[in-house]
């Protein structure tokens, strides 16, 4: 903390989107060369608040300060001539163009490419920085699209730097880097402000922590002198256990779920899922660990019957009495009328597991809705199973009627799962089933999980979280490039770093090769 | 506060929800200004006094019996066609192929009323000439149905092209059946026996429309909220990949509802050929199946919404047709001031999806 004039302050912020308080009274000041980690769980207002520093949404009422004197953010070229620069956890990039291109689309001036190439390069090197400025955005994994985002709002002289959630896609590695990176521009004077809901990062990379609650704004602690759970218990409001129970199985597991000789191939011609192999028992959680887009999504959708697999593939579900179907070849209707209870939460939430634009009854009936021998659907039973899931899994709605997009991340996944296990399943697919989701609401899915565990439920869960993944699962397989590339049986804490090293080992490095 | 502080002129912000009587007063208020807008207008253009001017778009549009029955029978083509499209709309399906769907039904219908009399007794006729009909019309929407679900084509361009394609059929077969006259006209089918003309029901030739526009608008409602087709189609709309999800046959759906699409318009080709013109022209749509379009729009795609929509445009078109004989002006008057009321009607959406705020007056700026 090095002056006295903070970088930025704000002064009793409140903004409201109609009746709903987004933020109430903020006021927080953060210094150059300081890392801030700003907390709080999902709605709480973390977003708004910095969409307002970046110029998004303005304030109803409130000042804010840059570097003693007050300002008026209107736009985000506004906030641009104020040195402040915010990396969204979308990113905005246009596939087709470079990474130059990118950084310089929508400045004034004289277009040299050259020139700017130099000015990146040059900043890529400051900061410790690897992109190639000629690449082209398609061409590049997760992290390099998130450097060139970085890279963006530096080139456009940013100051103070705003990153909303920039780990969620990250490998371990990955995030190392980033954070070494955060470190140089923090002595190189930036003030950084980074969004983000685990709370070990929060405790390897600020200086500080800033917690909200509902739009309020409750503490800032120094982040040496507090720990996990004293920051957990702030930002939930009440204290919160913070482990994840591994339930032993019941009974002795069965083999219900044999996959062999795997194979998907994309419309391009690559191998996303390269001759897979591996067994799923009942009553056990098997973890599925790896880089996004190594092959989970596609994995998936081939066992649910939504994937076309080359030939050779093979799916086999084995029934109670011992008989055995091939799956590969069905689509998801044809295997629920074999009798298998399959269910699937998959990670697009509202473009495939649920339709957003209706309401939570509907949602129900996408399952069901074939039910009955007349041409006519049958409304009240999804109705009541809406009422029964919302109830039991303590969904926060204005009503059963309310279009599942105006639910918050947590409620969303909530009424998906609770679709989803309500039909006694025999196996469960999640994939990346508490992306986005705040500690409370990641917390009530595990619950949820090891529930269907207990009830002998064969479980697969594709996750990104290796802590997570290490205390949950039964066994972990990691996949690379399609590929498994090991299994860790009965993981504990200290295998993340075997992990973390089966996640990257068949590209070489930790580049995805393409 | 800061002297150099600026805040915004005004602030657009999305609104979170909006109770739908609101929403209702927002459309009546624009329905309101757009009239008063025609009204400025039409009196700067005909010095005449604005509430003649209405008093005579009434008198248009319902003045007389007969002219009462037209507008409604226009009513409810215009309405059938809406509801025809309402379907592939509804699964985000953009069929702008009314018009050729419309005119290859006509055709199918002209051509049962041209060779089948005597053949067969007139009751049957007229059930071929439906069948002819429907079926041409689906056709000529499954056509690019099958094409989407196949190949992914773009539907906008494909039921745009086919509306060409039907023109052209329809004005070869005219010349081919017109023979060595060779004036482009094949004229009334069977003026003097009437053979294959739809009954006028209680001696009113446009009752017949009106009937079936109520009974396909209740059917098309129960349709979509209470069968399992209906849910299918929403759901193929929101998200084909949840369709897929859920083990929907998605290239079923796209082309069963085409089909359903194109058969309504085909109705309408029957309708207007059998009971309405009693013939068949290249221009027997006329440019309905775009205006259908917007009707189905404005009314969310809601079938009892669409009522009033195609109200709306009809009740202007006559009513515009009117003053425009009576002040002596061009008939484009009706154009400009549909054109007038739909720009409100359509600009106002924004206003029911965003909320306009000012700045705070109270500041010391000049």
């Amino acid at each position: 903390m090095s002056n006295n004039i903070p970088a930025v302050e704000l002064v009793n912020i409140t903004k409201t989107f109609g009746r709903v308080h987004a933020n109430t009274n903020v006021s927080m000041k953060i210094h150059k060369g300081e890392i801030v980690a700003l907390l709080g769980e999902n709605g709480s207002g973390k977003t708004t608040l910095m969409n307002m520093l970046s110029g998004i949404y303005y304030p109803d009422s409130g000042a804010i300060f840059i570097d003693g004197k007050e300002a008026s953010i209107r736009s985000p070229k506004d906030a641009f001539s104020y040195k402040i620069g915010m990396v969204h956890q979308h990113f905005k990039l246009v596939d087709v163009l470079t990474a130059t291109e990118n950084i310089i689309l929508g400045l004034e001036g004289k277009l040299n490419l050259k020139e700017s190439e130099a000015k990146i390069t040059e900043i890529c090197e400051k900061y410790g920085f690897d992109v190639d400025p000629k690449k082209k955005i398609y061409d590049m994994t997760v992290s390099e699209k998130q450097t060139v985002e970085i890279v963006k709002v530096l080139y456009r002289g940013a100051d103070i730097l705003i990153l909303d959630e920039p780990t969620a896609v990250l490998t371990p590695q990955e995030t190392e880097k980033l954070f070494n990176v955060m470190r140089k521009m923090k002595e190189d004077n930036k003030a950084l402000i980074i969004i983000t809901h685990k709370l070990h990062e929060v405790e390897a990379i600020s200086d500080r922590v800033a917690i909200l609650r509902k739009g309020e704004y409750i503490a800032d602690l120094v982040t040496k002198d507090t720990n996990a759970q004293e920051m957990t218990d702030m930002m939930v409001g009440h204290a919160v256990k913070l482990n994840i129970e591994r339930v032993k199985p019941l009974s002795e597991p069965k083999t219900k779920l044999v996959v062999k000789n795997l194979t998907v191939v994309d419309s391009d011609g690559i191998k996303k899922v390269d001759d897979v192999n591996f067994e799923v028992k009942t009553g056990e959680i098997l973890g599925i660990a790896g880089i996004s887009g190594c092959g989970q999504k596609e994995l998936l959708e081939s066992i649910a019957g939504l994937q076309d697999t080359q030939s050779g593939s093979s799916v086999i579900y084995i029934n109670d009495d011992g008989t055995e179907d091939e799956l590969i070849g069905l689509n998801p209707y044809e295997i629920s009328r074999k009798g298998v209870s399959l269910s699937f939460v998959p990670e697009d939430r509202l473009g495939m597991g649920l339709v957003a634009n209706m309401d939570i009854s509907d949602n129900m009936m996408l399952r069901s809705f074939r039910q009955g021998s007349t041409p006519f659907t049958d409304r009240k039973s999804p109705y009541k199973l809406a009422k029964k899931v919302v109830s039991v899994l303590d969904v926060a709605t204005p009503s059963i009627e309310t279009p599942v997009r105006k639910l918050s991340g947590g409620n969303v996944q909530k009424v998906l799962v609770g679709r989803e296990i309500s039909n006694a399943p025999t196996v469960l697919m999640t994939a990346y089933a508490v992306r986005g989701l705040d500690i409370n609401s990641s917390y009530a899915i595990y619950d949820l999980i090891n529930e269907q565990k207990k009830k002998n439920v064969a479980v697969i869960f594709v996750g990104e979280d290796l802590d997570v993944l290490l205390e949950l699962c039964d066994r972990i397989l990691v996949l690379c490039d399609g590929k498994v590339s090991g299994v860790v049986e009965d993981p504990t804490p200290e295998d993340k770093n075997t992990v973390g090293l089966l996640m990257t080992k068949v590209g070489g490095n930790n580049s995805e090769s393409k | 506060m800061n002297q150099n502080k600026k805040e915004p002129l005004f602030r657009i912000t999305k609104r979170t929800d909006i109770p739908p009587h609101k929403s209702w007063i927002i459309r009546g208020v624009a329905i309101v200004i757009a009239l008063l807008v025609c009204a400025i207008i039409t009196t700067l253009l005909t010095k005449a006094n604005p509430i003649e001017v209405y008093s005579s778009i009434i008198t248009g549009a319902f003045g007389t019996t007969r002219k009462t029955w037209i507008t409604l029978q226009n009513l409810s083509i215009l309405l059938l066609i809406s509801l025809a499209l309402t379907p592939a709309f509804r699964m985000r399906f953009w069929n702008i192929g009314g018009e050729g769907q419309i005119l290859m039904g006509g055709l199918a219908t002209a051509a049962c009323m041209k060779f089948l009399p005597g053949v067969v007794p007139n009751g049957l006729l007229i059930l071929i000439m439906l069948l002819a009909g429907i079926i041409a019309g689906g056709i000529w929407g499954l056509i690019p149905g099958v094409l989407k679900a196949k190949w992914n084509t773009n539907e906008t361009l494909s039921t745009l092209m086919m509306n060409y394609i039907a023109t052209q059929i329809v004005a070869a077969f005219i010349l081919y059946w017109s023979g060595k006259q060779s004036s482009g006209k094949i004229g009334v089918i069977n003026p003097d026996d009437n053979l294959g003309w739809l009954p006028k029901i209680g001696g009113i030739a446009q009752l017949l429309p009106v009937i079936i526009a109520i009974i396909i608008t209740i059917v098309s409602y129960i349709y979509y909220n209470y069968t399992k087709q209906g849910y299918e189609i929403a759901v193929v709309g929101e998200s084909d990949r949840t369709a897929k999800y859920v083990g929907m046959n998605v290239k079923k759906v796209i082309i069963r509802t085409m089909f359903i699409s194109g058969a309504l318009c085909g109705l309408v080709g029957f309708l207007l050929v059998g009971g309405v013109n009693h013939t068949v022209t290249t221009t027997i749509a006329g440019g309905q199946g775009f205006t259908a379009v917007m009707v189905s729009w404005l009314a969310k795609f809601n079938p009892f919404a669409m009522i009033f929509s195609s109200f709306l445009i009809i009740f202007m078109g006559q009513g515009a047709g009117e003053i425009a004989t009576a002040m002596g002006l061009d008939s484009s008057i009706s154009d400009i001031l549909t054109g007038i009321i739909l720009f409100f009607v359509i600009a106002c959406e924004f206003f029911i999806s965003y909320k306009v705020t000012f700045k705070n007056n109270k500041k010391e700026e000049a």
